[in-house]
């Protein structure tokens, strides 16, 4: 707001950020439509949706927006009165023209030239659509400006006869402040029919209470047009809430019935009417009603929100994160000064721990969005890919309410796009085969989200052939990549396909196995602190489970001393801590050890040594171990000299400053100001098991 | 030499000079950020000798190269006497441990020596020559003295 931008870029910035709003309902209100639980309301809203993305781009000339989606609307509109019932063909065809609607949209606002090509097609389906059931809209051609063309809601008479439409028009401050000029609105207006605008100067104050900011002429318009009310409110659906609109009730309708034509002497003085009289005026229209007052459900209660720039979140972010790293310091130099005896202190300091971290929690919960955008993108995978390889495939999401931080959602697009795609090329079967096995044609692609135990999981998954081990590991052979004979188990063989330069396709289809492998996706998951695991069925299906962290930014650890340094352990990672025995170390070989935890053994690793702090110790008698697995379940007990603390830290990456250390995912700050490492389990346990002797069964 | 001649393409730049294992070396002012006292560095697990560790920069992580390590030169007890000059490397901040700062310098870039040939990797930290008050200042190579990002330690 602060910066003098080019209004009109202002509103236009606006504009497509509702567009994204409104394609998301637009896909809602498509599944809805494709499911058992539409309803005569579903459809108005896609309706809703299309109209007013149509609506925002014709103000902005955006010619080719507009006259797709014109189009659009009318099908839609042949729905919604009943002349076109949608059967499967048709839907398809819905999905097609929403995800090309998406594509303008985002090729209007990064002003990239629009190919003809892409809408071609599905144009050509709709307009099938079009004059298969309706005649008279078969002229429209596909480079006719929407405005010239009927677009009444079907409510209305089919043929609205010429009328004069008179209101009044007060712009409120806000109109101003937010960029907006009326002048262009009454230019639109021309567009319609001839407009005659008169401001009301009788309303103007003396000049001692004049307000600079304020509007104080509302203006008198009359716009002689065939069009509906409707259609002129139109025009101001952008100042819809910074203007007030009152109707003044035409002639025809009212007093004098007889009278066909517009009252002369209304014309000649638009200003007529006294304030008193306007009150009166008898149907008072806010131009929203237009747009949003059959509501649905969906729309019914939406909830207030504010838009906000991501930047000054995330310096949001930072600062809480200084604040907890101040927090803990300010609590360790009062417990050192021995002011902790004092309850007054403790309680305060309790306090203040407490309010820190709910802060920090409120501040992660406005990054955090829900995944449903990230899904929605994801059905369009699975239409498009479906398409490519010629397979029927059902999409179905769960849990899109779950909220994910939203680097989190960005950053998981392209491993999600792969996976689906891999799914839908690899994992469901063609129809045939899926239907000589007794399945259903239809393929299913689930995709689901949840929360789990403070981080976020979410599953792809398919119901096709499951992973052909013998193929993978033949492959696996083949390559190279392990040696032949040896034995794995069947996660060890799925694990397999993570593995760099492998690719299962047996012929590279143009689909996937463009060289991305899931040895990819797994560094990205990774990259954001999580996991990916396969379960795989033969006949039955693959799962693939994403786990990640909920923030990037913080993240509960316990804090160990290694050699005389802190380090941090992340406490996910830790599932017992125990002290070493005489009875649970067992001796394997030269140099491994084992530790005996109930039923399994486990592999003993010396962190000071892993690390490279000290040289590895001889006896572990009565040292502390912490029992931590990795993705794999690969489990390992890792030797440390002292357990200190379980806190919250805040993460600071370690890339920028210096780069990849193996075994340490990153640093941070603790109370004393010192920078603590932040260790990687996952890490330490392969390279802790890798360092012993590969021979030694693993207990995993 | 046609290079000790002055010309007009000289400008005036300044350096810091300071002292590293009784060398004096100097770097161009505009790279530093900041001088600060000494504080116990967080060593990295499986970096280079020359690596100190990271120390925390107000809230960032800041790693420090302990230069006479780099060059080389003989291997001292870190004192709390020692300054960590933060200098900017395209887009690394760094920190370099050296022994003290001297001064500050204002020279013509025309009274920098190449370092002389000795075809070995002597010179590999060294810009440059400069003869100060009898003094020879080496203008440190900061390129060199520190080392590229390490994206892919095995």
């Amino acid at each position: 707001m602060t910066d003098q931008l080019d209004p009109l870029a202002e509103i236009k910035a606006s504009f497509f950020i509702e567009c994204d709003e409104l394609l998301e309902a637009l896909q809602d209100g498509l599944e809805t439509m494709d499911s058992p639980e539409r309803s005569a309301e579903t459809i108005n809203v896609v309706f809703r949706a299309v109209h007013s993305i149509k609506g925002g781009a014709g103000a902005f000339g955006l010619n080719d927006l507009v006259n797709f989606a014109h189009c659009y609307e009318s099908v839609l509109d042949n729905v919604r009165s009943g002349l076109l019932e949608p059967n499967t063909e048709i839907m398809r065809t819905f999905f097609q023209a929403g995800d090309i609607l998406q594509d303008l949209v985002r090729l209007s606002r990064d002003e990239l030239p629009i190919e003809p090509s892409l809408t071609a097609a599905t144009l050509t389906d709709l307009e099938a659509l079009l004059s298969d059931e309706v005649e008279e809209t078969v002229e429209f051609a596909p480079l006719v400006l929407s405005f010239d063309l009927d677009e009444d809601f079907g409510l209305d008479d089919a043929a609205p006869k010429p009328a004069q439409h008179s209101f009044t028009f007060q712009a409120s401050a806000e109109l101003y402040a937010s960029g907006n000029e009326p002048a262009k609105l009454f230019r639109a207006l021309t567009e319609l029919g001839t407009v005659t605008c008169t401001p009301d100067l009788t309303k103007l104050p003396n000049l001692s209470e004049l307000a600079n900011a304020e509007c104080f002429i509302p203006w008198h318009i009359s716009v002689d047009t065939d069009r509906t009310f409707e259609d002129v409110l139109e025009v101001f659906d952008f100042v819809d809430g910074l203007c007030t609109i009152e109707q003044i009730a035409p002639q025809t309708d009212a007093l004098l019935p007889p009278i066909d034509l517009p009252d002369v002497a209304n014309i000649a003085e638009p200003i007529a009417p006294a304030p008193g009289h306007i009150e009166e005026a008898t149907d008072v229209k806010p131009a929203e009603q237009l747009s949003t007052e059959p509501d649905s459900k969906k729309v019914a209660a939406p909830k207030a929100t504010v838009r906000v720039d991501v930047d000054r979140i995330d310096r949001l972010v930072n600062l809480v994160g200084e604040l907890v790293i101040n927090q803990s310091m300010l609590s360790q130099s009062i417990v050192s000064a021995q002011a902790a005896n004092s309850t007054e202190v403790e309680t305060g300091l309790e306090e203040f721990m407490r309010l820190t971290r709910d802060i920090q929690d409120s501040v992660m919960m406005i990054r955090a969005q829900p995944v449903k955008s990230l899904f929605q993108r994801m059905s369009r995978i699975v239409r498009e890919s479906s398409a490519a390889v010629k397979k029927s495939v059902k999409l179905i999401t769960e849990g899109d309410d779950t909220e994910v931080d939203k680097t989190v959602i960005e950053r998981l697009a392209d491993p999600l796009t792969h996976m689906i795609r891999n799914a839908v090329d690899h994992g469901l079967e063609a129809a045939e085969t899926r239907v000589a096995n007794g399945k259903a044609e239809q393929g299913v692609v689930r995709l689901r989200a949840a929360h789990r135990s403070g981080r976020v999981v979410i599953e792809v998954s398919d119901d096709g052939r499951g992973i052909n081990r013998d193929r993978v590991k033949q492959i696996a052979i083949d390559k190279g990549l392990i040696p032949e004979n040896v034995l794995l188990s069947d996660t060890e063989i799925d694990n397999l396909l993570f593995m760099p330069g492998f690719s299962t396709a047996a012929e590279v289809s143009n689909l996937s196995g463009r060289g991305v492998g899931m040895d990819v996706v797994r560094s990205a998951i990774q990259s954001l602190g999580g996991r990916i695991t396969i379960t795989s069925v033969p006949g039955q299906g693959t799962t693939f489970s994403i786990s990640l962290p909920l923030t990037l930014a913080v993240l509960d650890g316990m804090v160990i001393d290694v050699a005389g340094q802190s380090v941090v352990m992340p406490l996910a990672a830790i599932s017992e801590t125990m002290m070493l025995g005489p009875d649970e170390l067992k001796p394997l070989g030269a140099n491994s050890m084992l530790v005996q935890v109930r039923e399994r053994f486990l592999p003993l690793i010396d962190l000071a040594e892993k690390l490279g702090f000290s040289p590895k110790r001889t006896d572990f008698k009565n040292c502390i171990a912490l029992l931590i697995a990795n993705d794999d379940g690969q489990e390992a007990a890792i030797v440390i000299d002292a357990i200190q603390d379980q806190r919250q830290v805040v993460i600071k990456g370690l890339q920028d400053a210096y780069g990849n250390i193996p075994g340490v995912a990153a640093a941070t700050i603790l109370g004393d100001g010192k920078i603590a490492l932040i260790l990687d389990p996952g890490d330490i346990v392969v390279r802790g098991i890798d360092h012993t002797d590969t021979a030694q069964p693993q207990s995993a | 030499m046609d290079q000790k001649t002055p010309s007009q393409t000289g400008r005036e730049i300044e350096l810091l000079s300071f002292k590293v294992n009784d060398q004096e070396y100097s770097l161009n002012i505009m790279s530093v950020r900041e001088i600060r006292g000494w504080s116990k560095a967080t060593p990295l697990p499986h970096s280079p000798p020359y690596m100190q560790g990271v120390i925390n920069l107000r809230g960032s992580v800041l790693p420090i190269v302990d230069l006479s390590i780099r060059f080389g030169l003989a291997e001292r007890e870190v004192s709390p006497r020692d300054v960590i000059i933060v200098v900017n490397v395209d887009e690394q901040t760094v920190g370099l441990l050296v022994d003290a700062v001297v001064d500050i310098l204002s020279i013509n870039t025309d009274a920098i020596d190449p370092p002389p040939e000795m075809g070995d990797n002597t010179t590999r930290f060294v810009d440059g020559l400069i003869i100060q008050n009898d003094r020879m200042i080496r203008l440190l190579s900061l390129k060199a003295a520190v080392p590229a990002k390490e994206t892919n330690v095995a």
